[in-house]
């Protein structure tokens, strides 16, 4: 008996072995070996790709896309899908650049605005965005229409006032540029620990990852948005407020957004109605990639993190060795198609 | 000459990753019988009958259908080869009528268009062959799940299947609807089908069956005629240890008043006149058919349902059990009927579902901790016997009766004092059917007061103190176990139907 019982143990161990076999390793993360060939194809023609520089580039690119795909994750998380993400960044942007241009720039949008600190628009335009991420959350939540068709409507919404916002006399729809010293600089600018420089965007990012990591997986709204995105009924049997928790999710996302645009703002060093326009696809496909299931409920700080950089690094990779902007689309299409492959394969192969 | 199987399964098994599902098992059904198939809850039954259907494929063994070798990589071929299965799912287009879903992928034509006479013609003719009362141009939405399953075994029918699986069929049936049920699985019969039945029900069983194969851990323990078996050796079989009783002895007595109902209905007057009042130690049963509205009053007491009026007490103070966050502040705990709709979070894992109810007395300065919340998993997970590796198990890789223990589980870390439990039992086997009755009553030993909902009388009578029987959300009585008969509880069921 005793024996049998022994001999049970072994089989499942060995049983286990076999789970995490080089097949169906291969199966699980076929996604990481399509890019680690493309990444090593890449090298073998630009050995120079590798440099640390470019590793940092790769990571600066990176970082406002980071922080985009994270708040796009949790809206996927709970079963939901956000298409005002560009637009909401786009309006976002226009808002906030005007109140950050030099203050001797000719064509400032308030002439007589005072010099404000960075800290008010950045807070002007998270309590503006946080206001339509409540509306949107509350059309999804109450009114039950899908989120589809409300954040459809939402960022189209978004554009037209975008667009009223920044198209006003004397100028008309002019670029609005001139933007501060000290803003661009947090796009372009690095903290240096010795001969070690950060960027300030890595930082911003990656501090945003710590406070999104502890969210979702420290607090009781994280895990209230998963119980809320893996089955919205059993939440609420549990007591869970479902409607306030999307209500907050959408408008926790919409701040993010516009940390985001102030960022997109510095870089750019100028915002009009366009900016933002498209992010949305960019941030679903990362996510994808990186692990979130479409369906709702599953989802990773990690996953999404790499997913961005995945997608980061093909686009930096094909320019670097020549590839043809157009032939980028190509490929950045395949991978969101295999990544999404891969995953339903998971959910069949038991058969 | 008439072959003695029509289906022969012999020596089959099945490897999942890091589980052996099937090991050598055999399977041999009579033509023109119905042939049983029993056992726990993962035993093995219904990945048999997917790899009979070309859903699983099989790693050893073969499969004789009528004198020939057959392997099926898919249920179209098996349907092509005449056998069929009745899902405990069951997979319908609800938009479109019950001649679509019949004819699904093989509509009768004309011309070029689909012969919309003839598939009502010959889908009249099925349903009249079996003494099925259904429209078939109803939309399949409107139907009741037993008129559903009638269409499936219609379809079936349709595809002159020599052999029909049913896969607890009975499970939300009404006894009338299985009555029902149960002739046409005899008109099936007469016409030399075979049927493969796969159900928990004993009484049930041993009435319809030929034969019964029972299953254990994967394994085939043993076929032989239902006219030999009793429910007892049955049970035997299938948990592979004596059970000498299927419900355990209640120690204690019922106390003083926890909660007093007055009068109570729903908003949307689904039910009236409700009263009753719920004792400590106290095991309340709800007896009655499906529509009587047990489940919804249930719903109202928790909150989930708007209460229209009447009042609720608990020790003696009205509460108002707005929505279901107020009701656990008042000590209110809901296991629901249904688990995998509004129960489990089916892909996070076994600790988050069992802490999920619980997350604020984890919560430490805002933040969650997480030894908190292991100790009381993996405490939860060893007093209950719930089979999983660990609290990272994913919940929808355990069998039934370990995702109920483990919603159990949830609803006890809350320390509620009065538990509502709507068909806690269904779908489970009769082992875990047994160590959730030995947890209802550690409970009201504990003094919590516990209502259950329950469509198995023998269950209400062998665990409940006192039985409340509703009809069509009406209250038509509230019995001593002890002393009532299932004739009484009948009667007062179907009182107002």
């Amino acid at each position: 008996m005793r024996l049998k019982m022994e001999e049970n143990k072994v089989d499942k161990v060995l049983n286990r072995f076999k789970k995490i076999s080089l097949k169906t390793l291969m199966v699980d993360k076929a996604i990481y070996v399509v890019l680690f060939a493309l990444l090593v194809v890449i090298v073998v023609i630009q050995p120079k790709f590798l440099s640390f520089g470019n590793f940092k580039n790769i990571f600066a690119q990176s970082a406002t896309r980071i922080i985009i795909a994270l708040a796009a994750g949790m809206i996927l998380v709970i079963q939901g899908v956000d298409l005002s993400t560009g637009r909401m960044i786009g309006l976002a942007a226009v808002v906030s650049a005007s109140l950050m241009q030099q203050v001797d720039y000719a064509y400032r949008m308030y002439p007589n605005l005072v010099d404000l600190p960075i800290i008010v628009p950045i807070l002007v335009v998270m309590l503006l965005c946080g206001i339509l991420g409540v509306i949107s959350g509350i059309v999804v939540s109450i009114f039950k229409v899908p989120p589809f068709i409300a954040t459809l409507g939402m960022s189209l919404i978004l554009y037209g006032m975008s667009s009223i916002y920044f198209d006003r006399p004397p100028y008309g729809a002019q670029p609005i540029g001139g933007i501060k010293r000290s803003v661009t600089s947090i796009a372009t600018g690095s903290i240096g620990i010795g001969s070690f420089q950060i960027p300030y965007l890595i930082l911003i990012a990656l501090a945003v990852c710590v406070i999104m990591w502890v969210i979702w997986n420290k607090t009781k709204f994280g895990k209230y948005m998963f119980a809320v995105g893996g089955n919205p009924e059993a939440a609420k049997v549990s007591g869970v407020n479902v409607v306030s928790t999307q209500i907050k999710i959408y408008a926790l996302a919409a701040v993010l957004y516009a940390l985001a645009a102030v960022l997109e703002v510095a870089r750019i060093g100028s915002a009009s109605n366009t900016t933002g326009n498209g992010y949305e696809m960019d941030a679903v496909a990362a996510c994808v990639v990186g692990g979130v299931s479409l369906s709702g409920g599953t989802g990773s700080v990690g996953g999404i993190v790499i997913g961005v950089l995945i997608f980061t690094v093909i686009n930096y990779g094909l320019a670097f060795i020549g590839v043809n902007m157009y032939w980028q689309y190509v490929v950045k299409g395949l991978i969101i198609m295999l990544a999404v492959i891969i995953d339903m394969r998971k959910n069949i192969k038991r058969k | 000459m008439e072959k003695e199987y029509i289906l022969e399964m012999k020596h089959i098994s099945k490897v999942f990753p890091g589980v052996k599902a099937l090991d050598d098992v055999k399977l041999q059904v009579r033509p023109g019988t119905v042939h049983s198939l029993m056992g726990e809850n993962g035993a093995g039954k219904s990945t048999l009958m997917k790899c009979l259907f070309g859903i699983y494929s099989i790693d050893e063994g073969e499969i004789i259908l009528d004198g020939r070798k057959v392997l099926f990589s898919s249920p179209a071929e098996a349907l092509e080869n005449y056998v069929s299965m009745v899902h405990q799912e069951l997979n319908q287009v609800p938009e479109q009528n019950v001649m679509e879903n019949l004819w699904l992928g093989r509509y009768p034509m004309k011309g070029g268009l689909i012969d919309n006479k003839k598939m009502y013609e010959d889908t009249m003719k099925i349903f009249r062959d079996l003494d099925i009362d259904v429209d078939p141009r109803a939309k399949v939405g409107s139907l009741s799940v037993s008129q559903k399953q009638m269409i499936e075994i219609g379809k079936a029918v349709s595809y002159n299947a020599k052999i029909i699986v049913m896969d607890e069929p009975t499970s939300s049936l009404t006894e009338k609807e299985v009555e029902h049920l149960f002739r046409i699985i005899h008109k099936l019969i007469e016409k030399k089908s075979s049927v493969i039945y796969i159900s928990h029900k004993m009484e049930e069983i041993l009435r319809i069956s030929d034969d019964v194969t029972v299953m254990r851990d994967g394994k085939w323990i043993s076929t032989r005629p239902a006219s030999e078996l009793t429910i007892d050796e049955i049970i035997k079989m299938m948990v592979g240890r004596e059970m000498t009783e299927r419900y355990p002895q209640k120690e204690t007595k019922p106390g003083e008043v926890l909660m007093e109902v007055r009068d109570l209905s729903s908003a949307s007057k689904d039910f009236s006149g409700v009263n009753f009042e719920l004792h400590k130690g106290e095991i309340l049963g709800v007896a009655g058919l499906v529509g009587s509205k047990r489940t919804e009053l249930l719903e109202t007491i928790f909150g989930l349902r708007a209460k229209g009026s009447g009042q609720i007490l608990v020790e003696g103070k009205e509460i108002h059990n707005k929505s279901p966050r107020e009701a656990m502040k008042n000590g209110f705990a809901m296991l629901t009927e249904e688990r995998r709709k509004d129960g489990i979070f089916a892909g996070l894992s076994v600790s988050f579902n069992m802490a999920i109810d619980n997350l604020d007395c984890y919560t430490r300065h805002g933040l969650l901790n997480d030894k908190l919340m292991k100790a009381d998993v993996d405490k939860m997970i060893q007093e209950f016997k719930i089979k999983t590796p660990s609290g990272s198990q994913k919940i929808g890789n355990l069998s039934g009766g370990n995702q109920q223990k483990v919603i159990l589980g949830r609803w006890l870390l809350t320390r509620p004092t009065i538990l509502l439990l709507d068909e806690p039992t269904r779908g489970i086997d009769v082992g875990a059917k047994y160590e959730i009755y030995q947890l209802i009553n550690q409970l009201v030993a504990e003094g919590k007061g516990i209502i259950i909902v329950s469509s198995e009388m023998p269950e209400l009578l062998g665990i409940c103190d006192r039985i409340l029987v509703m009809s069509n959300g009406h209250q038509t009585g509230i019995f001593d176990a002890k002393d009532v008969t299932q004739e009484q509880i009948m009667q007062a069921s179907a009182k107002c139907v």
